[in-house]
């Protein structure tokens, strides 16, 4: 029997206001806990919770980069639930008018496209965080309570764990491109929660789902949806039945493991929330964001291969993250090579950040100092091979300028210096011209090495090369 | 419109939700009062409510939304004080297994 699969995901990413949803407490993390609360975090009685204007903007911006269809009218509602995290015991979300619904993001597997929808999107406040201790007590902590979230539930397309992964990804790199949110799995400000079905081909009923927890990068996604495929077939096939289960997915062993059992459905009575009046977004508010939007990845794409001569691939490894192809754009536009700034940004750069496990934007690397060193290779004053030491300096926050000028990295390129040294060491060399004459090639190589030797590699290689050239034929 | 509005099942798994326990005693009792009140609020039925639309917020305004500005109030030793019990800043409770789905 062959059976076919069924994904669903739903995908929380922290907005990055400088205020919470409800109260103005500053959105900042690694403080002191509880340092950024008010009355209003902790849910005191007789508060008034106002909804911060940034959040419906930035919630708007992702839903245009998902091609959803924006509620211009829309309410708040409870989530009533009781944990010690969100003393409120509901949580502040959207059930009947979520800020957007209908989207969907294009994602390519392997070559082959397809399109997945996006069922609805909506705005809602983040928990607070406990800390269990193994002395019977949590330690609860505020600050992240009333954090602005936004929630994305994908349609049943998804129909494989590759399908999964490409879906993550790409949607991770449209927000990430609107600004609105550092996206980051590994930071918490994207998490995703994964549930998972398979039917026998031709039947129309979806199959009992599980749910997946514990995943903890895309790469956790896509295995545990790998393991849980091949689990529910051999079920399956050995004539059992899928219970409606959470399971948690176990690193070590790359296996999902059965948490509980679920039994009926949540029952979370929704009602609308009393303490914040409708959300109505004015046309113009529309409008305005419409046209103030960032431009998105493949726009940017477009752009590389046909304005600037870049290969496909170039431009899809330039733009995973806004963060390069921001400083790939600032580079260029201060007069460095695209190619050239492409390879430095593809090869020497990403091996600097992956062998010092740092993000781009946390370097001492600046797209100035970048364009300068590549315009110093262009105009000859610096060889490949002396870039190579100037990289290093660039890494260190240093202008490649000065930088050269100092250790005297000038490549040497001009005739009236290289003549006089070529001319004494091929008058030294009589054996050697007398082999080219012969037809020995490797006569020449022999030449251009003395001659970097006598320079102490300053010699630019291809003037060398002209000038050696000219003299071995006219003696 | 129905004959049981609500069940003596339906309100033992509401109080169980809002983390009450109740007597058997109470339990009837809660489950005549709601079946009261529902019934009276059942009349509501018969308006016909075809061309309005749900009203979701009885103040007949639209939300003015505040501008993303942050202010820190100051309030964390305040706010700390009023807990029961406190720890290197943090608020300290019972130990609870996360019953909660996707909070």
């Amino acid at each position: 029997m062959n059976f076919q699969t069924t994904i669903g995901l739903e995908v929380h990413v922290e907005l990055k206001t400088k205020s919470k949803i409800f109260s103005p407490s500053p959105v900042e993390f690694g403080d002191d806990p509880n340092a950024n609360t008010n009355v209003i975090d902790w849910g005191y009685p007789g508060v008034l919770p106002t909804p911060n204007k940034g959040v419906v903007e930035y919630g708007m911006r992702a839903a245009l980069a998902l091609h959803a269809n924006i509620n211009q009218h829309m309410h708040f509602d409870r989530k009533n639930y009781f944990y010690p995290d969100n003393p409120k015991a509901y949580q502040v979300s959207q059930s009947d008018t979520p800020l957007a619904q209908n989207g969907w993001i294009e994602i390519d597997v392997n070559g082959t496209k397809k399109k997945i929808g996006i069922e609805e999107m909506h705005i809602e406040e983040d928990a607070g965080k406990n800390t269990h201790n193994p002395n019977g007590y949590s330690y609860v902590d505020l600050n992240r309570q009333g954090t602005p979230l936004i929630e994305i539930v994908s349609k049943p397309d998804i129909a494989s764990p590759e399908e999964a992964y490409a879906y993550l990804d790409t949607l991770r790199q449209r927000i990430q491109f609107t600004g609105v949110s550092d996206v980051k799995m590994e930071e918490g400000s994207m998490r995703v929660d994964v549930n998972i079905s398979i039917r026998p081909f031709g039947v129309d009923k979806f199959g009992t789902k599980t749910e997946l927890k514990n995943l903890n990068s895309f790469n956790y996604v896509r295995k545990g949806l790998e393991y849980e495929e091949q689990r529910q077939q051999k079920v399956l096939l050995a004539g059992g039945e899928i219970q409606q289960e959470t399971r948690r997915f176990d690193e070590t062993t790359g296996e999902t493991i059965l948490m509980r059992v679920k039994e009926g459905a949540d029952d979370y009575r929704y009602f609308p929330e009393p303490d914040i009046p409708d959300v109505v977004v004015a046309d113009e508010w529309l409008e305005q964001i419409k046209a103030d939007m960032p431009e998105m990845p493949e726009q940017r794409r477009e752009r590389y291969v046909g304005e600037l001569g870049l290969t496909d691939y170039d431009a899809m490894v330039l733009t995973q993250t806004k963060e390069m192809s921001d400083f790939f754009e600032a580079a260029v536009a201060a007069g460095a090579d695209a190619k050239l700034t492409s390879n430095y940004l593809q090869g020497d750069v990403n091996a600097y950040l992956n062998d010092n496990h740092i993000d781009l934007q946390d370097t001492k690397l600046t797209p100035a100092n970048l364009a300068s060193m590549i315009k110093l290779q262009m105009d000859g004053t610096i060889s490949s091979k002396m870039a190579k030491k100037v990289f290093k300096a660039v890494t260190d926050g240093e202008d490649p300028a000065s930088y050269v000028k100092e250790h005297g990295l000038v490549q040497l390129s001009d005739p009236a210096q290289l003549q006089p040294i070529i001319d004494e060491i091929l008058d030294n060399n009589a054996q050697s011209i007398e082999d080219f004459k012969n037809g020995k090639d490797r006569a020449v190589g022999f030449l251009v090495g003395q001659i970097m030797k006598q320079t102490h590699g300053q010699a630019n290689p291809k003037v060398v090369n002209k000038l050696l050239m000219a003299s071995l034929n006219a003696r | 419109m129905t004959v049981e509005p609500i069940s003596r099942v339906e309100v033992e798994h509401v109080a169980s939700l809002a983390k009450l326990s109740l007597t058997d005693e109470q339990a009837q009792k809660f489950t005549t009062q709601l079946d009261e009140i529902i019934t009276m609020i059942e009349g509501l039925d018969e308006v016909d409510t075809d061309n309005v639309k749900p009203t979701t917020n009885m103040a007949d305004a639209t939300a003015i939304l505040r501008e993303d500005v942050a202010v820190n109030a100051h309030q964390k030793d305040a706010l700390l004080n009023e807990a029961p019990e406190t720890e290197d800043g943090f608020i300290k409770v019972p130990a609870i297994i996360d019953e909660s789905e996707d909070a």
